[in-house]
């Protein structure tokens, strides 16, 4: 399923990298602590997580994740938005929590990718 | 100038996750008898016992650095080091205004504040264990501002460690040191000023891992220039048990 789909099933606001859009979610991982999302998270995944810090782009970059779902309503900090920016990595937010978000991707037909 | 053997990571009683052994007179005894020439106190989000001990210290002749460890909102545990009540104290204001919550000691353990003879004043009633408002990078500047020394703290530790959380130090973040725990050693770290202290919560534990700084007095500002090399100051070794 393409990202672009998702964040319309989801009704995602997108932050980063709206041209983003068209890639392939292969699966999905969660985790807040960033080691793990390194050690862990397959290449191609939409990773959920409540970390706004800028390393998560970095660490997207690194694992070529599809995309960061921040839930909560969380927002990402600036320095976060503009390396997303510079990356090309889409920051998608939603208001509902780390348990919602992955309950409807999981409904779309999106399990979890390890790797 | 001199080698002087430095645990800057002690937390007292008030921590809540720390023993109530860990009273000011104790903790003084236990470093005397490690043979440390220099602790440091950081509690969780509070500094309510350091002045107990700096006065426990003074009556052995050991110096006590005033410290807090703050957690950021990411839950990276980072160390201020301040050389006056001043600095400290504008900042323990700063970190309690942005700290949220009440503890329950039931869950979490009691945070006892003590006096230099370790009679019980009182708790208090913050939820220290929790985290701050502050992002990582606003928890450095804020120690900064405040006058203080900024050290990410246990940093090859998974929970509440920077590597743990982040991923990886981030680029260009003025922290003047990383500590690494006694797990870990500080030649892991080569592109960091890199540190060691024990993070003490039992007494047994003080002066497990510390570092010995060149330093012509115990100072809050000769550390500083023993973490930026200058003046002949400097970091000598770094170790465990």
């Amino acid at each position: 399923m393409k990202l672009a789909e998702v964040v319309d099933e989801l009704d995602l606001k997108v932050r980063t990298a709206g041209g983003a859009l068209q890639i392939e979610v292969r699966g999905g991982y969660a985790s807040d602590l960033m080691s793990d999302v390194i050690a862990h998270a397959a290449r191609g995944c939409l990773w959920v997580t409540l970390q706004v810090h800028q390393n998560v782009v970095a660490v997207a970059s690194l694992k070529e994740l599809a995309g960061i779902v921040l839930v909560n309503g969380r927002e990402p900090e600036e320095a976060t938005v503009e390396r997303a920016e510079s990356e090309n990595i889409p920051i998608l937010v939603s208001p509902l929590s780390a348990f919602d978000v992955i309950g409807r991707l999981y409904a779309l037909g999106i399990e979890g990718g390890t790797g | 100038m001199r080698a002087m053997r430095a645990d800057l990571h002690v937390h007292t009683c008030l921590s809540p996750c720390a023993e109530p052994e860990m009273v000011p007179t104790a903790i003084v005894d236990r470093a005397k008898r490690m043979g440390l020439d220099i602790i440091g106190i950081c509690d969780h989000n509070s500094a309510e016992n350091v002045s107990a001990v700096l006065e426990a210290g003074r009556r052995r002749d050991l110096p006590v650095i005033r410290g807090m460890e703050i957690t950021s909102r990411e839950e990276v545990h980072v160390l201020g080091l301040f050389g006056d009540e001043e600095g400290l104290s504008a900042l323990q204001d700063l970190v309690y205004r942005n700290l949220p919550g009440e503890n329950d000691p039931d869950f979490f353990g009691d945070q006892t504040i003590v006096d230099d003879s370790d009679d019980v004043l009182g708790c208090t009633t913050k939820l220290l264990i929790g985290a701050t408002g502050f992002s990582l990078e606003e928890t450095v500047q804020v120690i900064h501002e405040a006058g203080g020394l900024a050290i990410a703290a246990h940093i090859d530790r998974e929970r509440f460690g920077l590597v743990g959380q982040l991923g990886f130090v981030p680029e260009g973040l003025p922290v003047d040191a990383v500590e690494v725990s006694p797990h870990a050693s500080v030649e892991d770290w080569p592109d960091h000023t890199a540190v060691t202290f024990s993070d003490a919560h039992v007494l047994r534990d003080i002066g497990r891992s510390s570092t010995s700084f060149m330093l012509e007095g115990a100072t809050l500002a000769e550390i500083g220039k023993a973490l930026r090399n200058e003046d002949g100051r400097g970091i000598l070794t770094g170790g465990g048990d």
